[in-house]
């Protein structure tokens, strides 16, 4: 198969793979009372959020913790559709790494993608904001959308700070606390446009608030002007949450931002991916089931670049409908 | 959330119980081989201790021996003998010159050519070309390089950076020429230095300055130079040792005299485009080989230069081996106003 030559896109709505839910439009969280067992049909998304993902999956996995997190999500209040992603394939080389995968993302709700290692759920992450372009080699067919528009044809700086992104490590900049952020916040220069550097003064209210909506500010009040690599790990992915907060993006993208964190801090960041849902639309990449049945309303499992199966979070770890899907939450294989 | 994932807090073990861990590997254990290895590493690794400590001391000795503090501020008299012939002011100065110039001129190219090759690199047998440039200058004799740029700076149309003879040749020596060569003796090592600091900052990093909506442009300017401004560092610190430590070029392109000899016009500019010399070229003047033939002044000469290389040394060890980021931090806290300087542990 060449990777200049694609084949032709699908959609997954005329995939032949029954399994594969139709993104359809998204209930609101904590509108419907809470059902707590769906195996048949799509179970509603919202007793997802409110109650419903957490016990089943606990009973699947054998999740203990994921209970408390259920219990304390604030309920999305609206959803709103973001990004489309329609038929697309990604490959590195000659190796086709995702296949045909077609998928929402929206606003007010989490969508996790899970999946063993190598089934291009973090090749699919950064082909989102468009950082799949930094490889060499890399090439990809199908449509992705942010509200209606193609990433492909806009300025890919801008679609980045529209599409923001956290990664696995933690990478805060040698800079100080404050520059972290700060530096984010400085646009870039474009050309024919006179520069202007913007002083501290304006900027310091953004760079606090960004903090604070990553709950980092209380910790760094004080030490705005410490240099950030002094900061524990989970402080220091808080702070790349608020780097990436401070652009105001549409859409974060988290590429397993809590797998070199200890389990206080990956509450932490759990908890703010939860309350972020309702003004970001969050996409999480996670090796982890039970982080994805405690933050997640939407889950996509893909198995060696395929999307095989996307439902409700209460749907994939209490009832999934393929048998690739029962085995890997299961424990079969990963 | 939090209160599930909060752990038990523990009673500590008593310090009796405590043992440290040792590795349980001996070198008694290993194959003769290995052992021979490892001794003949230890050998030569004492061996160049005490071959650099022997060079120290020998000239320390010899140096303490003549070196006197009006040495440093009197400029070289006239004088056969050695309480008429003056210090080694006018060396010092030019020392302190030509490395100021090379390094100027090596440090922002040696860096810009660093990055284009490590973070552009395009087209790729340009920056082919490019490394075997550098690699090839890094392995030319010194004074092949003052050869060259004789040749070079002895056109009429350079003239401007030196001095020009009655009969209108141009004479091609001066602290800008022989600058500008110097620094070719340092810009292998800034670039390797730089290449090398930009080769170990991780990919994730910028990325994450491109997933914020920046040009590569500005991550290399704002993110990926202050991450390596350490191994800049240790490579300008290394050019500036190789530049003061040459002495073939300061003899070709910058005359070797014992006083500054300027060149008339604007009094700094005259200086630069005039000739000179500087410690080395003063240490071989006065040593028992030289014409001078004042070995003591040749000691204390070379005993200010050494210490120096020692300084430059010592100051490549702390900025490449920092480990509590002292650089680091003395670089933030000179980025701030002064009103929030403290000088708390914090600020160096």
């Amino acid at each position: 198969m060449s990777p200049t030559r694609p084949p032709r896109a699908r959609r997954i709505a005329g995939h032949a793979n029954p399994t594969v839910v139709e993104p359809g439009p998204f209930t609101p969280a904590g509108s419907l009372p809470g059902r707590a067992t769906g195996p048949e049909g799509d179970p509603a998304p919202g007793t997802v959020a409110a109650n419903g993902h957490a016990a089943q999956g606990a009973a699947a996995t054998g999740a203990t913790t994921a209970g408390a997190v259920a219990t304390t999500r604030p309920p999305a209040s609206a959803t709103i559709e973001r990004m489309s992603i329609e038929g697309v394939w990604l490959a590195y080389g000659d190796r086709w790494v995702v296949r045909d995968v077609s998928l929402p993302v929206r606003q007010g709700e989490v969508l996790a993608l899970i999946g063993a290692s190598g089934s291009g759920k973090t090749t699919l992450l950064r082909s989102l904001n468009r950082l799949t372009e930094i490889t060499d080699g890399a090439t990809r067919a199908g449509r992705i959308a942010l509200d209606g528009e193609e990433i492909e044809t806009m300025e890919v700086n801008a679609l980045r700070r529209r599409i923001s992104m956290v990664f696995q490590q933690p990478n805060p900049f040698p800079m100080s606390i404050y520059e972290n952020v700060a530096y984010a916040l400085r646009e870039e220069h474009a050309p024919g446009r006179r520069r202007r550097r913007r002083s501290r003064r304006e900027l310091e209210p953004e760079v606090v608030a960004a903090l604070r909506r990553a709950g980092l500010y209380e910790e760094v009040a004080a030490d705005l002007d410490h240099p950030a690599l002094r900061l524990s790990g989970g402080q220091q992915q808080r702070l790349c949450i608020a780097r990436g907060l401070a652009v105001k993006p549409e859409v974060l993208l988290l590429d397993e931002p809590c797998s070199a964190l200890d389990p206080i801090s990956t509450a932490t960041i759990e908890q703010l991916i939860v309350e972020l849902r309702c003004d970001v639309a969050i996409v999480i990449v996670t090796h982890n089931l039970q982080q994805a049945m405690r933050v997640a309303d939407h889950v996509a499992f893909m198995h060696l670049g395929e999307l095989v199966e996307y439902g409700p979070s209460a749907q994939m770890f209490g009832a999934p409908r393929n048998q690739r899907t029962r085995d890997y939450v299961g424990g079969v294989f990963g | 959330m939090s209160a599930s994932a909060t752990p038990e807090s523990l009673p500590a073990p008593p310090a009796s119980a405590l043992r440290r861990e040792r590795p349980r590997d001996s070198v008694g254990s290993w194959p003769l081989i290995d052992r021979a290895a490892y001794l003949l590493c230890w050998a030569v690794g004492i061996g160049l201790c005490v071959a650099a400590g022997a060079i120290v001391v020998f000239m320390l000795v010899k140096g303490i021996a003549y070196v006197r503090p009006s040495l440093l501020f009197t400029s070289p008299g006239v004088g056969a003998t050695q309480a008429t012939s003056g210090g080694f002011l006018d060396p010092i100065v030019g020392t302190l010159l030509l490395a100021a110039l090379g390094i100027l001129i090596a440090g922002p190219l040696g860096v810009a050519v660093a990055v284009w090759l490590g973070e552009y690199g395009r087209p790729a047998a340009l920056a082919r070309a490019v490394e075997s440039g550098i690699e090839m200058i890094a392995g030319a004799p010194s004074v092949v390089l003052a050869i060259f740029g004789l040749l070079m700076f002895s056109r009429p149309f350079l003239a401007f950076l030196s001095q020009t003879s009655a009969g209108g040749s141009v004479f091609g020596r001066s602290f800008f020429t022989a600058g500008a060569m110097m620094s070719l003796l340092a810009l292998p090592l800034v670039v390797g230095a730089t290449r090398e600091g930009l080769a170990q900052v991780p990919g994730h990093v910028r990325e994450a300055s491109y997933a914020l909506g920046k040009a590569k442009i500005t991550t290399i300017r704002k993110v990926l130079l202050p991450s390596i401004r350490r191994s800049i560092a240790g490579g300008v610190t290394l050019g500036l040792g190789r530049i003061i430590g040459d002495t073939a070029i300061v003899v070709i392109l910058l005359g070797a005299t014992l006083h500054l000899e300027g060149a008339g016009g604007a009094p700094g500019l005259s200086t630069l485009r005039g000739t000179g010399g500087t410690l080395t070229s003063y240490v071989k003047y006065f040593s028992p080989a030289g014409e001078g033939n004042q070995a003591e002044k040749a000691y204390a000469a070379a005993f200010v230069l050494l210490l120096m290389v020692i300084a430059l040394n010592a100051l490549v060890t702390r900025l490449t081996h920092d480990r509590r980021g002292m650089f680091e931090r003395m670089i933030a806290w000179s980025w701030l106003p002064f009103w929030q300087r403290t000088t708390n542990e914090d600020s160096p």
